[in-house]
Parts: structure tokens; C-alpha cells; sequence
């Protein structure tokens, strides 16, 4: 078995403020875990704001170097630093998926241009044929056509298409994994689920792993194989998704399913929280503690004392 | 290209003005190409006549026909003050979207080196220039003197431009389409930072001709290479208004403001016209 | 049953907007009837484009160029009289806004003044309104604030030192500050994290019934008005297509909108596959004939294409725009888990 991505170890600070009250912020610390390149999974990462999700991601896409630790794509370290060529060939093989359709693509500009010109990069021909057919064929994955794209203007597509044909751009390259940052928060909600689902078809599919990041359990249940979930930087719970949101252990973990909205008992207007699960999770931020790996696979944080 | 045109005229009053006046200036200008005098020429025809059906705009003490004499000097001076705008905007873009999008030691190095043309005062190194170069200071020479102190404060504003749209995600998303720096400069950015090309161009143009203005009234040009400057200059050394030949200074400054005007109305309108707000508008966003 | 807050009939709003020759006319609000009972939480769910926040702008009284209210009347029935905000005068509206009409916005940052302490933002929103000055004015702000649960120190904070949640619940003591009669939320917590937004909603909850004041909640996010709403309306494309009890909304929907948006919600504990719903929100500038979800719908019939339904009571308090009604039927994962609905 082999790896596709491995993160070993990784942390990043960030340094604030200028030469007065300079701060360090600890955005992520220490995660570990690794994909694997011949078992296709979604792979989730959980977390609210401030979890370090994002930051975990951009470094995952080399956009960002860890202070700490390394990060291997199929045995090579990811850098932001390098040639040109290098930076395409590893573009060629991770691709992101963008938050918000409607600022993925220049207003002003055409969307196939940005398939366009990932075609002749990535596929290094300038054959028009080859690029259109290219072009198609990915749009086809997504439940597209040239035909329907071609010509239009951001503006001129719903949330749900863009979304798609950028989710279509990203597969032009062909490759063994993607990234994708809150792909659906800013979809529209009739739209979501025809996102979820394609990248779930990308999965099972086309083989192609997807390392998704939420803030949402409900789909991260819905789509995932394993998950992490990460508090103040800090993964504090791990393993395999059904296992890890069907009874949560760590605290946190527990209070983030407490506060799902469920629509079981519509109407009934229960809205309370436990504050002695917000103070419970609360209580942990900051404490090291260490990941230990439960009988059922999954890895939560303990920490002395408790 | 022509829709856009007839759009601008038929919706726009603005536009429609600053097109008639600059169109006027332009004709005015071109004219000279087919000037029947040469400019350069003094006592050519009897000095001091007011303007008549002879001498259009009157002649002056130097005995030049003042219509063929402005008509050149318009010329020079437009293609002086779009010569510097047009090479002071590619320095100002070229800068600008460097140093917002590429961030980091360029950013400091070109701000640097900008703020450094920011704080040299710029009139002295003009005169410096002259007496250094003398008649070898042609207008072309004066033209790339300027456009080199032109671009800093425009340079500034379209970095801040910049380095917003750095931060959007259609930028990172067009690095992941392999696209090159350069074509996410040009492609993706340009557009954004045009509202501002076109109105420092304006004003770029009316800086210049006016530092033209300035330097050709003090006599630290050539004085025999007819602009609006030097029109002034020799007007002002003759005493024009003294001795009463009006028409040497009203009519030249009537023609000015014409001219500003006209690229006033016409930046005005245009940047409303291709302000990606507004052309997003006309798409149907 | 209780007696109506605000009647909303056959209300138009259109945008008129005129660049160089390009003219047009997007029919963000066509023809919506409805009303909103005194003490109730009405829920507004819609999608991006579909007219909802037009919507809510013409209640919230805030109708601007090139906004404009072409048809009908919206006609609240507040303590100090009767007004119709389609056609009240700024003077008429600036005499019942915030004291008797308020709103929590998205953004908390938007609304308080980031120069600003926060008392400051309080005795300029609330000081006129509530004809208190000085000490009298401070110690109600801080009566109130305390019922939110949020400390006196905070009108001496500037909004960036508040947390998220902190700013939110600070908005929300803002807009209930006067005790209005009638609040509009618009989306007040879909910038937040879950912990906090659950704790964000069960305060406006908690205010709400406290005061007795009606609220119109506007969300696309239909798990949130199951836990707040006491009834919910679905806008599409312009238009009101249902309207009902959250209850029945969610576990017998009657149009086919609805059924969609409340089957595509995952839930923990269930991998059933979501069905998705195809096609693209309608453009309101060209809206398509007849029914506007005919395109997207999977019960669509000739009849739909040609023929606007009209709303039709179809229940207790429910109403619905759809000519096949009854053979809409709660799509997979939309049933009740077992028991509740036996």
C-alpha cells in the first residue's frame, strides 16, 4: 500500500501585529494523518472558524509552508517554494475546489476560459480539438456539456453550475486528489445536494480522493469515509465517520453534534444547549493532552487528569 | 465597437459634449498637417492683426498667422501630453500590479523605489535637464523625463487595487488553472484597475501640459518649437495684453479650457462605461 | 387566533433600472399575499435570487430606487395606528420604525459602527425612539442587556473586541431594546458556528416570546426554521408556493418545492441517498410561464406550463400554489422517524 498524502506532524504559527505587542497565534498543531492511494476516500476535516481547517488546507495545497513538520504528496515535500514546472506538475496532481462559485470565476470573464487554459497547461497541447474534447469530457463527469458552457458568463449559470464546472475544471488534469473548502456553504440549498453527491460519484467513480472540509456534520455524515475533528487547532478526534459522529467522545465532539439543528422535531422549538457541555468543551482549549486510539480505531485527545 | 460608441453618445450627455469639443480640438489640431505657413517661420504676414475674415484668429507681433501657429501648437502639445500619460501608465500598471500581486520583497523594493520618485521635487531636475541638454532637449526627450516622475502616486492606487483583488478567489483559482503571472495581470486584473488607468490618464495629460506650460512661459525649452507653452511665452515677452493684441492670450486660453474640458467629459463617461460594476450591470448581472 | 400583525396583499415590487439603453425590469416580489399574526415567529425560506430579501426590504420599510412597490399594500396594525409602509410617508415611517418595527441584520459588523463604542451605537438607535436621556436611558439598556445575558462592560466595548456570538446578541439587544411589536430577522446567524448559532437562536426565541413580538425570520436554511419558526413560507421565483405550520412543512409538504428542499437536508445517522434537485433558479427578469417551478418539477403537467396556480387553502392553516397538491408525497428521508407521527 502506498501513500498518496502524508502529513506528518505539521503546525503553523502565525506572527501578528508589528513591532509592538507581536503575537503568535497557534493556527494548527501537530495533525497527523494520511491518505492512501489506492483506497479512494473522502476524507473530512471539521472544525468552526478558527479551527485551523483552512490553514490545514492551504498548506496541503502548498499555498502556505508549515512551521513545523512536513507534508509529503506520494513522497515528495510540498513547498511553496520552487520552478515553475514543479509547481505545475504538483498542480496537476492536487486541485482545489473553491468556496464560493460566484468568486471563483472573474465576473468579466468567460467560465470556460478557466478550463481552457487548465487544458492546455496540464494536458501541454495547444490542439484546439484535444482542448475542447478535454474540456467536454470533464464536463461531462460533472453532469455538463461544452455545448451548455460554452459562451456563458459567470453570471448567467446558478450557483450549483459554477460550482460544477469548476469542480470540472479541477478534473482536466486528471488527478489523484482534491481539495475542497467548504464547497457548498455558499450554494444554493435546492443546489447542495447535487454538489455532495457528485463529489461522492467522484469517489466511487472516477477513484479520485477528495479531502473535504466543513463545518457541516450533517453532510460530512452523509459523504465521508474518515474525519478528523479539529478544535483551536488541534485535532482532538479521528477515525472512521459513521463510527465518530454516531457517538462522539470528546467533548467537543459532542457539543458540536449537540448543536446540529435537527429537523426531527420540527416545530417543537427545543433550542437549549447543555452549558455544562459548552463548559466542558470549552474547558479543554489549550491543554495539550495526546491522541490515543480507541479499541472501536478511532483516536480521541485524553488529557492528565481527566 | 461601433455599438458602444452609439450608446455612449445616444445615453450619455456627457460623453456626446466631450466628444464634440475634443473632436474640435483634434480637427483643430490635425489641421496643421496641412498648414499652408510653417510655423516656425516669423513675419510671414503683417503683425498685430485682430482676428478678421483674413486671419481667423489674428496674427501676432511676431507676424504668424495665430490659427496655423495654435494649430501646430495643439498638435505638439496634445501628442507631448499623450506621449507622457500613455508611457507613465504603462509604469504605473507594470508597477502597480507587480507590487500588489507578487507582494512580499518586490512589493517593498518597487514601493521603495516609488516612494523615492514621490519625494524628488521634480521641477528643479526639469530645469537641471535643460541646461545640461539645451537644444538637444526636444519634446520627446522632455516627454520621457516626465512620464519617468509621472507614475508614482498612480502606481500607489493601483497597487491597493491590487492587492484586494489578490485576495479573491478567482485569483487563486486562475494560478491553479496554470495560468502565468502575467496573464493573471493582464487577464484577470487589468480590467479592475482600468476606472483608475483612465482617470489618471486625464490627469496625467493635464499635469503634463502643464509643467509644459510652465517651463515653455519661463523659457526653459525650445522656445521655437511651437506648443501651447510657447505661444504664452512669446504672447507674455511681447506684452501682448500691454500693447492690446488680446486676441494672442484669449483665444489660446479659450482653446485650453476647451480641450481639458472635453478630456474631462470624456474620462468621466468612459470610466463609467468600463467600471465593472457598471459593465456587469449591462450584461444582466 | 391571535390577530394579524402585518396583511400583505398582492404586493409587487419591481427594480427599474435603465444603463445606457439596457433597460430592465426584475420582478423580484409578484403578486405575494400574506400575513403575519401578533407573537408569532413566521420563517421566510427562499433561495439566493428569489425575491425574499426584496421582500423583506418593502416590510422593513426600506424601499429605495430602483426598488419600487408597483401593486398591493402592506399594512402593519401597530399600537400607536394603522400604516401602510407601501405608501407611508418618511415622516410616517421614521414614527414607527425601531420602536414598533426593527430588525436584526446579517452582519453585526455592518450595523454597529466599528468607531464606535457600543453605547454609543445604543443612544443613537434607541435614545429618540425611546424618549429616555442620560441615566434613565442607560439603566433600561443595561436592564435589558442583561436579560440577553451580556454584561454592562460591553457598552463600553468597541465591536471588534466582542466575539461573534457576543456581537450578534449585542444586534439583537439593539433591535428589542425598545420592545417593538414587530422584528425582521434577516439571516441573523448564518455567519456563525453552530454552538453559537444555536445559542444565537434560542435567545431571539427566548426575546421573542418574552416580548410578544412578531418576528419574521428570513433563512434559506431550512434545519433552522424547524427549530424556531412557528410557521413557515417557501418563496420561489417571486412568488409565495406554500405556506404553513412547520410541522406540516416539513413532514407533509404539499408542493413539490418544499418536499425537495426538506428530503435534500442529510441528517446524522442516515446515509440514504439525498436526491438533488436539477436545473437552475429562473431568471426574474424572464420568468418562465405559468407555474415558475415547472421547469425544475418532477409532478409537472401541460396545465402547469400554461396555467399560474393559485394559492389554495389545503389544510389547517396551510396553503399551497400547486395545481397537483395532492399527489405531492414527503420524498425519501423526509418521513418522521419512527413513532412521532404514528
Amino acid at each position: 500500500m502506498t501513500t498518496l498524502l502524508d502529513v506528518r506532524d505539521v503546525s503553523k504559527r502565525f506572527t501578528m501585529g508589528g513591532i509592538f505587542g507581536r503575537k503568535t497565534v497557534d493556527a494548527v498543531m501537530d495533525a497527523s494523518f494520511s491518505l492512501s492511494a489506492e483506497n479512494p476516500e473522502i476524507f473530512t476535516i471539521i472544525g468552526e472558524s478558527g479551527s485551523g481547517k483552512t490553514t490545514l488546507a492551504r498548506m496541503i495545497l502548498g499555498l502556505e509552508d508549515p512551521s513545523e513538520g512536513e507534508i509529503l504528496f506520494r513522497g515528495k515535500r510540498v513547498s511553496r517554494y520552487g520552478g515553475r514546472a514543479e509547481k505545475l506538475a504538483f498542480m496537476s496532481q492536487v486541485q482545489p475546489v473553491f468556496q464560493n462559485p460566484f468568486e471563483a470565476f472573474n465576473p468579466l470573464k468567460k467560465v470556460e476560459r478557466y478550463l481552457e487554459s487548465t487544458a492546455r497547461r496540464f494536458l501541454q497541447t495547444s490542439d484546439r480539438a484535444a482542448i475542447d474534447r478535454a474540456m467536454d469530457e470533464a464536463l461531462q463527469k460533472v453532469g455538463l456539456s461544452l455545448k451548455e458552457v460554452r459562451g456563458r458568463f459567470p453570471h448567467e449559470m446558478s450557483g450549483g453550475q459554477l460550482q460544477r464546472c469548476a469542480i470540472a475544471r479541477a478534473l482536466i488534469p486528471n488527478p489523484p486528489l482534491l481539495i475542497a473548502d467548504e464547497p457548498v456553504s455558499m450554494v444554493d440549498a435546492s443546489l447542495r445536494m447535487s454538489i455532495v453527491n457528485l463529489l461522492k460519484s467522484l469517489r466511487d467513480d472516477l477513484k479520485v480522493s477528495v479531502i473535504y472540509i466543513t463545518h457541516d456534520l450533517a453532510t460530512a455524515y452523509y459523504i465521508s469515509n474518515r474525519l478528523i475533528i479539529m478544535q483551536r487547532g488541534r485535532i482532538v478526534e479521528m477515525g472512521d465517520a459513521r463510527t465518530v459522529l454516531d457517538n462522539p467522545q470528546h467533548p467537543y465532539s459532542k457539543l458540536l453534534k449537540a448543536s446540529v439543528l435537527s429537523t426531527d422535531d420540527a416545530g417543537d422549538g427545543k433550542l437549549a444547549t447543555d452549558p455544562e457541555m459548552v463548559k466542558a468543551a470549552g474547558d479543554l482549549v489549550g491543554q495539550a493532552g495526546k491522541l490515543v486510539t480507541k479499541p472501536d480505531g478511532r483516536e480521541v485527545r485524553v488529557y492528565a487528569g481527566v | 465597437m461601433f455599438a458602444v460608441f452609439r450608446d455612449l453618445i445616444r445615453y450619455n450627455v456627457e460623453f456626446a459634449i466631450g466628444l464634440v469639443l475634443v473632436g474640435i480640438m483634434v480637427i483643430f489640431a490635425s489641421l496643421s498637417f496641412f498648414s499652408p505657413v510653417d510655423p516656425s517661420m516669423i513675419y510671414m504676414a503683417i503683425p498685430d492683426q485682430p482676428p478678421s475674415a483674413q486671419y481667423w484668429f489674428g496674427t501676432n507681433s511676431r507676424g504668424q498667422e495665430l490659427f496655423w501657429q495654435l494649430s501646430a501648437a495643439f498638435k505638439n502639445s496634445l501628442i507631448f501630453g499623450i506621449t507622457v500619460a500613455v508611457l507613465s501608465r504603462i509604469i504605473s500598471i507594470t508597477v502597480g500590479l507587480a507590487a500588489g500581486y507578487l507582494g512580499g520583497w518586490v512589493d517593498r523594493v518597487l514601493m521603495f523605489i516609488n516612494d523615492i520618485f514621490v519625494a524628488v521635487p521634480i521641477f528643479p531636475i526639469l530645469v537641471l535637464f535643460y541646461f545640461v541638454l539645451r537644444n538637444n532637449m526636444d519634446s520627446f526627450t522632455m516627454a520621457l523625463i516626465l512620464a519617468c516622475f509621472g507614475w508614482p502616486f498612480d502606481a500607489r492606487l493601483i497597487r491597493s487595487v491590487a492587492l484586494g483583488l489578490k485576495h479573491r478567489e478567482f485569483t487563486r483559482h486562475a494560478v491553479f488553472a496554470g495560468m502565468s503571472t502575467r496573464k493573471v495581470l493582464l487577464e484577470e486584473h487589468l480590467p479592475y484597475v482600468m476606472p483608475i488607468v483612465f482617470s489618471t490618464f486625464m490627469n496625467n495629460m493635464l499635469w503634463s501640459i502643464g509643467m509644459e506650460v510652465t517651463l515653455a512661459v519661463l523659457g526653459f525649452t525650445n522656445i521655437n518649437n511651437p506648443t501651447i507653452g510657447t505661444v504664452l511665452y512669446w504672447a507674455n515677452s511681447h506684452s501682448a495684453m500691454v500693447v492690446g493684441v488680446w486676441w494672442w492670450i484669449v483665444i489660446p486660453v479659450i482653446l485650453i479650457v476647451m480641450t481639458f474640458l472635453g478630456l474631462f467629459l470624456l474620462a468621466v463617461s468612459m470610466n463609467e462605461y468600463i467600471d465593472p460594476r457598471s459593465r456587469l450591470r449591462r450584461m444582466g448581472a | 387566533m391571535a390577530e394579524d400583525i402585518v396583511k400583505v396583499e398582492g404586493l409587487k415590487a419591481y427594480y427599474q433600472m435603465n444603463y445606457f439603453g439596457v433597460s430592465r425590469e426584475v420582478r423580484a416580489v409578484d403578486g405575494i399575499t400574506m400575513t403575519v399574526r401578533k407573537g408569532e415567529v413566521y420563517g421566510i425560506a427562499g433561495e439566493s435570487s428569489s425575491g425574499k430579501t426584496s421582500f423583506i426590504k418593502v416590510l422593513a420599510a426600506a424601499i429605495r430606487p430602483p426598488l419600487k412597490v408597483v401593486e398591493g399594500s402592506v399594512k402593519f396594525d401597530f399600537k400607536n395606528g394603522p400604516i401602510d409602509v407601501a405608501t407611508a410617508t418618511p415622516k410616517q415611517i421614521e414614527a414607527v420604525r425601531w420602536k414598533h418595527l426593527s430588525y436584526i441584520m446579517q452582519g453585526s459588523m455592518s450595523v454597529l459602527n466599528p468607531v464606535r463604542r457600543i453605547g454609543r451605537t445604543f443612544h443613537d438607535f434607541a435614545s429618540r425612539p425611546m424618549g429616555l436621556t442620560g441615566k434613565a436611558f442607560e439603566d433600561r439598556v443595561i436592564a435589558h442587556l442583561a436579560r440577553l445575558k451580556l454584561p454592562p462592560d460591553v457598552l463600553k466595548a468597541y465591536p471588534h473586541e466582542l466575539s461573534g456570538g457576543m456581537r450578534q446578541r449585542v444586534t439583537i439587544g439593539l433591535a428589542t431594546v425598545c420592545h417593538p411589536e414587530f422584528i425582521i430577522a434577516d439571516e441573523p446567524t448564518t455567519a456563525l458556528d453552530v454552538v453559537v448559532q444555536k445559542e444565537v437562536l434560542s435567545l431571539i426565541r427566548d426575546i421573542q416570546k418574552e416580548m410578544n413580538a412578531a418576528v419574521v425570520f428570513v433563512t434559506h436554511d431550512m434545519s433552522v426554521h424547524a427549530n424556531v419558526a412557528d410557521r413557515v413560507g417557501i418563496i420561489y421565483a417571486g412568488r409565495l408556493v406554500e405556506e404553513g405550520p412547520t410541522r406540516d412543512m416539513f413532514f407533509a409538504p404539499k408542493h413539490p418545492y418544499t418536499a425537495h428542499l426538506v428530503a435534500s437536508l442529510p441528517r446524522i445517522g442516515d446515509v440514504k441517498q439525498r436526491p438533488a434537485l436539477e436545473g437552475r433558479p429562473p431568471n426574474l427578469a424572464d420568468p418562465p410561464q405559468g407555474c415558475r417551478f415547472h421547469p425544475r418539477c418532477p409532478l409537472a403537467v401541460d396545465k402547469c406550463r400554461q396555467d399560474v396556480p393559485p394559492m389554495e387553502q389545503v389544510g389547517p392553516d396551510h396553503r399551497t400554489a400547486c395545481w397537483r397538491w395532492q399527489d405531492v408525497k414527503p420524498l425519501v428521508g423526509a418521513s418522521a422517524p419512527s413513532g412521532v407521527m404514528a
